[in-house]
């Protein structure tokens, strides 16, 4: 199997705050290939953003800590490169695009400026080539006359034009790995779905690997290869779309994809919504053994002991589960 | 960011704001040495009995000794007696200025947050108005055109202090206005005002019982503030020779009174001026401590 | 018009009724204080007759107070200032002798607030609760909890007095020629303008850094690190930029302050500005030296905020092009 584009090994990032510290992300293990979509999903708070910043050492270091793991970006580990090595690395062969796209750009530079800087300082154009470079970029995001938008100011673009113009700035030189932390999340409907499609299209202009974070099951249904669930600061699950949707091993997951709403299920059986009862434990003092284990149907004593660790289930990565170890039950 | 739920413990906004308060080590040693000062100033003079105005030529501009462990004046007065006092004014001044810019601010704020047509855009025109008035030049206008008048009405100390306590008050109520309006604009529309006004609650029971405590965390620190101000401006037109009447001690009086002989009698001068110096710096950061108390902005 | 100009425009439309309205408030002081504020007149021989009359008549003493309002605001602005009792000279003319001082003063002490403030403010800001930060929080509070009489009084102690490197009385004629005359000026500026900039100094870095601190955790700066750019460019392209913008609305707000603080070294250092003028107008029942000072007071406070909102347009482009 050909070497992952990144791979990261045993993630551990923590917080220390007033009242104690918070294990954000405490044992993460994913792994990227070269050209893949993978989408990674949770809930609000499970920790995949705190993943995606990590990989770009753009947590705040003060409160925050890289205190365990490798990331392994083509075989070289990033984890104990300073932030000044880290920025020869950044938008040039990883790039980032953020949540909210309203305050992702700053107001008082045009988005030329701000795309051009990139261009200037990782492939050394000069202003000029910059300029054209950047118009060519916005055409190929879809802003309609690129040419004089190019002079424009943030604040003269609506959402889902900002989310163009950031996915622009990513892409300009063209990195290797793309991570889209929640792209569309704060736009509308229909907005996101041209997003996603933006990203397809780059994508296959571009090859590169996405990591997409989102807490939307449907995002990732339609634009992921492989899928990585997150729980509480852990991995939890992690398949091929299909098979994840079609057959979920881990009993999170399995309440996640029975929480979507179905417009067929609806109109024909009077269901309630299924939602999982509970609420995500804290970080602060995570609770030993499953962290899922409080609100877990099938829980049992053991669970609450020991974590299985992710294991192949079926020629599949899966659940890190006592249901598909029996042995451990026992 | 992560954010990390609260573990089950006790609650109390103003226990929380108290302890956040005690970690902030220059404003709570400020507290004690303020209160230090406080005490010392009104308490003092019970033991120190020494006459302020003491006339003792023959002890004329004497550096500190067991007589007189503040030195004296040119006139031989005692300067530790004169600077307790000096101290009582400006703890009075500085108070009551703080109660009028509080009272007129509040009411100005109030009235602008909660008005629903132009009364309230037109109270904040003529907040910005007086924040544009030039401070001590306006300051000593009116102490020129009214220094006499308000002598004969209050008599010489009583009509100083009222006018000092009322421009000075009356030229520092505008940041309070524009907080307490800020928190009524964004309070009134809040969930449990609008519940309170469905269980009919009056405007004014609204305002007094709902919003105000809320609002009261910036305020206290506003507060804090115009005290150490009004102390400053009322030194600084002493110091002017335009404060209280020439024979009324007040700190700024007396560094008027010494600038002239700063170098043969440097201890004169030194004292007043330390004295309002550290009795701003105390207020200064305990207003930090304050603001970290009451109005937190964790940075990380 | 271009832009900027119509922004320009709006901002003036702005300025006059705020300069009309603190005419308002002024002369509304003067027309409630009790007895004659003129009453100098009477007693004063070297006032002729004839400028007393047209002094009367001018301040109108008899009529209503909006008719008198209305002959002092257009005397004021056509330039028309009185005649200062204590100069004998036209207070236009004396104004304009002395307000170059004063405005030079307090322009270096600005310059070199901000030059303290924002190296000391964008640094402590970077690196928050380190030991840099907080000796240069605490030497913040003592910067601006010493009142500028006291500091200025001690430097005198220690410059003048003691050492003697620096003359304390400044003259704004100095007999002397080429270097030597920028020498002297300097020596005697020295103090004054070190005096009002360490005070206004010291407020200002604590307020440029809680503006960079309220940038710094902004989305568009973790775009900009994200970007590669260098932490140094971020600080400074990016940061500093948006932090300089409430720093500069801040310079024009403590323009009322300042000028206070000017009245003072005035004093202090006996520079021939419009504060000590206004002091020892006080002192002489000078009224129309008083109420001309503290109109042109009123009018440069205008003035910068008018400048202050030119700055903020064009740094933010926000507001010019919304």
């Amino acid at each position: 199997m050909a070497e992952p584009l990144l791979e990261i090994r045993g993630l551990k990032t923590h917080f220390t705050t007033e009242d104690g510290i918070v294990q954000a992300v405490d044992g993460v293990d994913i792994s990227i290939a070269r050209g893949e979509t993978l989408g990674v999903v949770g809930e609000s708070g499970c920790g995949k953003t705190v993943t995606a910043l990590s990989v770009l050492k753009l947590i705040a270091m003060p409160p925050g800590r890289i205190v365990a793991g490798q990331i392994l970006y083509q075989g070289r580990d990033l984890a104990p490169l300073s932030t000044a090595e880290m920025d020869r690395i950044r938008a040039k062969d990883i790039a980032m695009v953020f949540q909210e796209p309203m305050t992702s750009l700053n107001p008082v530079y045009t988005i030329g400026e701000q795309i051009a800087e990139v261009l200037r300082r990782h492939e050394g154009l000069s202003r000029k080539a910059a300029l054209e470079r950047t118009i060519e970029m916005l055409r190929l995001v879809q802003i309609p006359n690129p040419d004089k938008r190019v002079h424009d100011y943030p604040h003269q673009f609506s959402g889902g034009m900002r989310q163009r113009v950031m996915i622009a700035m990513a892409l300009s030189c063209s990195p290797k790995l793309l991570i889209a932390d929640e792209p569309t999340t704060a736009l509308d409907v229909t907005i996101q779905a041209q997003i996603l499609e933006l990203l397809q299209e780059m994508k296959s202009r571009f090859g590169m690997a996405i990591m997409l974070i989102t807490h939307a099951m449907g995002v990732v249904a339609e634009t992921a290869q492989r899928v990585v669930v997150m729980y509480a600061g852990k991995v939890i699950e992690e398949a091929p779309v299909e098979a994840l949707f079609a057959d979920p091993k881990h009993p999170y997951t399995q309440g996640l994809i029975r929480s979507i709403p179905r417009i067929d299920t609806a109109a024909t059986r009077k269901a309630r919504l299924e939602a999982i009862p509970g609420v995500v434990p804290s970080l602060l003092k995570p609770p030993p053994g499953c962290r899922f284990a409080a609100r877990c149907k099938h829980a049992m004593p053991r669970c609450r002991d020991a974590v299985p660790p992710l294991l192949d289930v079926g020629g599949v990565l899966a659940a890190p589960c006592v249901l598909y170890q029996p042995e451990m039950a026992a | 960011m992560v954010e990390p739920q609260r573990a089950a413990r006790q609650f109390s906004p103003w226990l929380d704001a108290w302890r956040r308060f005690r970690r902030h080590r220059l404003a709570v040693a400020s507290a004690v040495i303020l209160v230090a000062m406080i005490l010392s100033i009104l308490f003092a003079p019970l033991v120190w009995k020494v006459a302020i105005n003491d006339i003792d030529f023959t002890a004329r501009m004497q550096t500190p000794s067991w007589q007189h462990p503040f030195g004296t004046d040119d006139l031989g007065q005692d300067l530790l007696a004169r600077m307790l006092y000096g101290g009582r004014i400006s703890l009075a001044v500085g108070l009551s200025a703080m109660v009028v810019a509080l009272t007129v601010g509040t009411i100005i704020g109030a009235v602008a947050g909660m008005s629903r047509r132009w009364v309230g855009p037109a109270l904040m025109w003529l907040t910005d108005l007086f924040l544009s008035l030039p401070a001590l030049p306006l300051l000593l206008l009116v102490i020129y055109l009214f220094r006499d008048a308000l002598k004969a009405a209050f008599g010489p100390e009583g009509g100083v202090f009222v006018m000092i306590v009322v421009v000075i008050g009356g030229l520092r109520w505008m940041p309070v206005a524009r907080l307490v309006r800020a928190q009524f604009l964004s309070l009134r529309e809040k969930e449990f005002v609008e519940a309170a006004r469905a269980l009919g609650a009056s405007k004014v029971r609204q305002v007094v019982r709902h919003i105000l405590p809320n609002a009261l965390g910036p305020v206290i620190v506003a507060a804090t503030i115009d005290v150490a101000a009004a102390i400053i401006a009322e030194s600084t037109l002493s110091f002017l020779g335009l404060g209280f009447p020439p024979d009324i001690p007040t700190w700024g009086r007396i560094l008027y009174d010494a600038k002239d002989y700063l170098d043969i009698a440097p201890h004169w001068a030194l004292f007043p001026g330390a004295a309002i110096f550290l009795t701003v710096l105390s207020i200064n950061f305990i207003g930090d401590g304050l603001r970290d108390a009451l109005d937190p902005r964790r940075v990380m | 018009m271009t832009v900027m100009g119509r922004y320009l425009l709006r901002r003036l439309l702005i300025a006059i009724p705020s300069l009309l309205g603190i005419s308002v408030v002024l002369f509304t002081v003067l027309a409630l204080a009790p007895g004659d504020p003129f009453g100098e007149l009477a007693t004063n021989p070297s006032i002729p007759p004839e400028v007393r009359m047209a002094l009367r008549e001018k301040f109108g003493i008899d009529d209503p107070v909006a008719i008198r309002y209305v002959r002092w605001i257009t005397a004021m602005l056509q330039g028309d200032w009185g005649f200062s009792f204590a100069s004998r000279i036209n207070v236009d003319t004396l104004i304009l002798q002395r307000l170059p001082a004063t405005l030079f003063v307090i322009g270096s002490a600005q310059v070199l607030a901000l030059m303290i403030a924002i190296p000391v403010g964008v640094y402590a800001a970077t690196r928050p609760y380190s030991l840099f930060d907080q000796i240069s929080s605490t030497l913040a509070f003592v910067g601006f909890s010493l009142p500028t009489f006291f500091t200025g009084l001690l430097l005198i102690l220690i410059f003048s007095v003691q050492l003697d490197w620096l003359p304390f009385v400044y003259r704004a004629d100095i007999d002397a020629a080429g270097w030597r005359w920028y020498w002297e000026h300097f020596r005697q500026a020295v103090m004054p303008i070190t005096v009002l900039g360490l005070f206004l100094g010291a407020s200002m870095t604590r307020y440029v850094r809680s503006a960079v601190l309220d940038v710094i955790r902004l989305d568009y700066v973790t775009t900009a690190r994200a970007k590669g750019l260098g932490e140094r460019v971020v600080i400074v392209k990016h940061v500093v930029r948006n932090a300089l913008i409430p720093v500069v609305t801040l310079v024009a707000l403590q323009m009322p302050a300042i000028f206070g603080g000017a009245i003072v070294t005035e004093q202090i250092f006996r520079i021939p500005g419009i504060g000590s003028l206004l002091i020892s107008a006080i002192l002489a029942n000078d009224t129309p030296v008083i109420m001309a000072v503290t109109f042109v007071f009123a009018c440069l406070v205008v003035f910068f905020n008018l400048i202050a909102d030119v700055l903020y347009g064009w740094l933010d482009p926000r507001i010019t092009l919304a």
